[in-house]
């Protein structure tokens, strides 16, 4: 993921660049070297595998909010639009495909790659199969994996989804990674790569409960969406992933140390007044301008639950090297968006008390059915449980036209002086009482 | 010295001030409509409710008297609208001069030009003693009594009695003139325009009729009655206490600006807040029971849960479309062809409700002229429009958490008997019946009140100490 310009550049981020541009400038020469390219997305992505067979992963998604950052999706939303898409598709998918049909040019200019393997890991989301449907279109020399990701509608994993789903490995997924690659399936690699994952994954959950500390030293969705990004995407597994989160650690718990508080693109927050849990994608062609309207008010967000699309690595669960199959089918039914909605309020709740949050805010994506949907309940249920004052705000991924500046500022800074005023008359209330 | 604290809403399109004094009661209001220039809106507001403030005093610091001589009572409200009458005809006068100005800027041709001017001159010859007559009669009623709506209203009249050839070239003198008119803040002299008043008033009691039924549009008062014969009397008995209030330093202590243009006004940052919460504040202030508030303005509708101490716990706004909200009756309206104040009383008359969509103004629009066509009654469709507009505002109500006791109904839509018969029938099929609605005869000003009552409050939190503050009250 691009870091933010003009800020203060860590060793973490200097890391995190290095891994980005090796990745693209190998996507860019992978005709050259004979890698071959396989296109899947964020939730359930199964990149231990795609490594181990030496592939090279693309993501659509991160490429569309890539697109989205550099002020490139409403063109390429249009393009998309032309050829037939409603107003009311997702629009990282119009994107993407804007994307494709513009010669495929990634983020850092460089033209990415054609498929060789289209892999769709996680069907919770049921644009990610129609968006496949048209990646084959466009490249129908493609070869297709498909892997069935039941959903946990009674909250828990059981022993028969994941049978249900190693099974699928084996006879769906394995066979087609082998006929693309021209390798043989190398269990004791994808292990050793999966015991790479774990400590990443420790890491992470480390540099993630930082936030607990008041002040705390990050914003875990602003800044967050940067941290995840190697863990999320092509890198977990490997040693730079895991020499990426070491140092972030490290460099988090020394700014904590410091009582330093979050950095943003202006430098450094000066005060935490609110701390927030926020749910939801954030908006990205307007990135900036819409957190600089939380740091400006001096909101920091101690816990997100977009941050745990690739894996809600705080609960517990770890990828287990001893069984990697399993361990594969358990990661992929276990990210956010496949949790029902009582477990995401559950993890909600526990975010707001053990994150000792002021409020919880949802922003609401007009074009992602995946998060939005039982989100008013979620609001009223976190509402209840835990007594924070909650807002609701509403923008979209990618789409300029859906992101309205004045709307949103009006009702964030409604937000922010709801909370203020609550802890004024509150602790009013709390002397005379 | 009394403490006085001001209030001011400036909505997407009225512009309310409030003034209360130290006890959170209203002694002063004002409304406006909101044009390009928002520092001027809010600064007619705010000098209105400093006006209506000065009488509400005047008639408080007699308050003894007022229970013996009722007729003190009725002079110093008829004062009040001779007063406004005043104001009224200076704004008219440099309207006037705006309407020549543009006149001679725009026709090279001295024919045309002393030809338009010449109609100028009758057209404000004949409507200014009309208008006269409906200040000092209270005839201007429940119509919209913004400057900008009465004078174009009889500017139409006048226009439309002329030959059509004329109707373009005075169409456009006016419409090029009216907004730098209404655009420009006047400074009035309280003193100077209340003593004119004085004189004005006296003519028209000198000049009434004998017996009341003589004269059919003057409403019959008794206590206009009692001041027959007597008003050399009463006018003399409180001039004293006129010039008192005339003279009164006005002093507001602090205040607090809210509203859709609220960034716009010229208050320092710390005396701006959001309209949701001042909305709620004012609401809960009037009611302290309330726990549900529904505000319904020109652009927004804004479903609002507050606590017991009438703090917002949760809100849901309208977002990327304002059908439904008061515009939306507004452009009807004028679909219509009938004012914005005559839609209410006409949708009561519906025997049924034309379902309607609500999901775009402009559309509906185009709906109501569609049924109108398929021979559907003008009451039934506007009982439709009412209806499709609550029904919006009860889905957002839904949104924010549901209706709990009690429930508030506050913004200018608030106003519309028809929005209120709708609003009280959808509360009470999907609450219950035990659900008490409130909705106050200020409820637009609700939001300018519970501005102000924010500002008594905040006073020794973040009292505003700079200078700028002091001249922004100024």
């Amino acid at each position: 993921m691009a870091n933010p310009k003009d800020a203060v550049k860590e060793k973490s981020m200097i890391i995190q660049k290095e891994m980005l541009a090796k990745q693209f400038n190998d996507l860019s020469k992978a005709k050259e070297t004979g890698k071959k390219v396989c296109y899947t997305f964020v939730p359930g992505n199964l990149i231990e595998l795609i490594l181990s067979f030496d592939m090279l992963p693309v993501y659509p998604e991160i490429n569309a909010l890539q697109s989205g950052m550099r002020k490139k999706s409403g063109g390429y939303i249009k393009d998309a639009e032309k050829m037939g898409h409603s107003e009311d598709v997702c629009t990282y998918v119009k994107c993407d495909i804007g994307m494709m049909l513009n010669g495929n040019i990634g983020p850092t200019g460089e033209k990415l790659p054609e498929p060789d393997l289209l892999l769709l890991s996680y069907t919770g989301c049921f644009t990610f199969l129609k968006w496949f449907e048209n990646l084959n279109r466009l490249y129908p020399n493609a070869e297709i994996a498909m892997l069935h990701t039941p959903y946990q509608e009674d909250g828990k994993i059981t022993k028969e989804q994941i049978d249900y789903m190693v099974k699928q490995l084996k006879e769906e997924v394995l066979p087609k990674f082998e006929k693309v690659s021209g390798k043989k399936f190398d269990s004791a690699r994808l292990s050793k790569l999966l015991s790479n994952s774990v400590q990443s994954e420790d890491y992470w959950v480390k540099v993630l409960q930082l936030a607990k500390i008041k002040p705390s030293p990050i914003d875990a969705y602003f800044a967050g969406v940067y941290y995840m990004g190697p863990i999320n995407t092509a890198f977990r597994g490997s040693d730079e992933c895991l020499e990426y989160y070491k140092e972030l650690y490290h460099e988090i718990k020394d700014r904590a140390e410091k009582k330093l508080l979050p950095v943003t693109p202006e430098g450094e927050m000066q005060k935490e007044r609110f701390r927030l849990v926020v749910e939801g994608p954030p908006n990205w062609t307007n990135f900036r301008e819409f957190w600089k309207i939380f740091y400006d008010m001096g909101a920091v967000i101690v816990a997100s639950t977009y941050t745990k699309v690739g894996g809600v690595y705080d609960l517990g669960y770890r990828q287990n090297p001893e069984e990697p199959l399993e361990s594969l089918a358990t990661y992929c039914m276990g990210c956010y968006t496949n949790l029902n909605l009582p477990q995401r309020v559950d993890l909600i709740e526990k975010y707001v008390k053990e994150y000792q949050a002021d409020g919880f805010l949802i922003n609401s994506i007009k074009s992602c059915n995946s998060f939005s949907a039982g989100q008013l309940m979620i609001m009223r249920e976190i509402e209840q449980r835990t007594g924070v004052p909650v807002g609701f705000i509403e923008s979209d991924l990618v789409d300029p036209r859906y992101f309205s500046y004045a709307n949103i500022k009006n009702r964030l800074e409604s937000y922010f002086q709801m909370l203020e005023q609550r802890k004024i008359i509150l602790s009013q209330e709390s002397v005379t009482v | 010295m009394s403490k006085y604290y001001l209030g001011v809403d400036l909505g997407s399109t009225t512009s309310k001030a409030v003034i209360i004094n130290e006890q959170d009661e209203i002694i002063g209001r004002g409304i406006t409509n909101t044009r390009a220039n928002y520092s001027v809106a809010a600064d007619i507001a705010r000098d209105e409710a400093t006006y209506n403030a000065r009488f509400s005093i005047l008639k408080k610091n007699l308050e003894k008297e007022i229970i013996s001589k009722p007729e003190y009572k009725k002079y110093i409200s008829d004062l009040e609208s001779v007063f406004q009458y005043e104001q009224f005809k200076i704004k008219l006068d440099k309207l006037g001069d705006e309407l020549v100005k543009t006149c001679n800027n725009f026709f090279k041709n001295d024919e045309q030009k002393n030809e338009i001017l010449g109609h100028l001159r009758n057209i404000r010859k004949a409507f200014k003693p009309k208008i006269k007559h409906d200040y000092l009669y209270n005839n201007l009623g429940e119509k919209n009594q913004f400057f900008r709506d009465i004078v174009s209203e009889k500017y139409n009249e006048e226009v439309n009695k002329l030959e059509m050839a004329l109707f373009e070239p005075l169409m456009t003198v006016w419409d090029k003139s009216i907004s730098p008119a209404e655009n420009e803040r006047i400074k009035f002299d309280f003193k100077e325009l209340v003593h004119k008043a004085m004189v004005e008033l006296k003519e028209k009691y000198k000049n009434l009729p004998d017996t009341v039924a003589e004269n059919e549009s003057i409403n019959f008062d008794a206590e206009m009655n009692l001041l027959k014969g007597n008003f050399d009397q009463v006018s003399e008995t409180l001039r004293s206490h006129i010039d008192d209030i005339a003279d009164l330093e006005f002093h507001i202590e602090n205040m607090t600006g809210t509203g859709y243009g609220r960034a716009l006004l010229p208050f320092p940052q710390e005396c701006i807040r959001s309209e949701i919460l001042c909305h709620a504040f004012g609401a809960h202030a009037v009611f302290p029971d309330t726990r549900t508030v529904l505000d319904i303005g020109g652009q927004d509708t804004k479903a609002i849960q507050v606590d017991k101490y009438g703090l917002v716990t949760s809100f849901q706004m309208n977002d990327r479309c304002a059908a439904g909200c008061g515009r939306y009756l507004g452009y009807i309206a004028d679909e219509m062809s009938i004012s914005l104040n005559e839609l209410g009383p006409m949708a009561m008359e519906a025997q049924k409700e034309v379902n309607i969509c609500s999901t775009c103004t402009v559309f509906a629009g185009a709906e109501l002229r569609e049924l109108t066509n398929l021979g559907e009654k003008r009451e039934d469709i506007l009982g439709g429009l009412h209806k499709a507009i609550i029904m919006r505002a009860m889905s957002l109500i839904a949104r924010s958490g549901g209706v709990f006791n009690e429930f508030t109904f506050t913004g200018g839509v608030a106003r519309n008997p028809a929005v209120i018969k709708y609003l009280t029938q959808l509360v009470r099929d999907n609450y219950g019946n035990d659900i008490t609605i409130n909705i106050h005869t200020d409820s637009i000003f609700m939001g300018a009140l519970g501005g102000a009552m924010f500002a008594r409050r905040n006073i020794s939190a973040d009292l505003p100490s700079n200078k700028k503050t002091q001249e922004a009250i100024q």
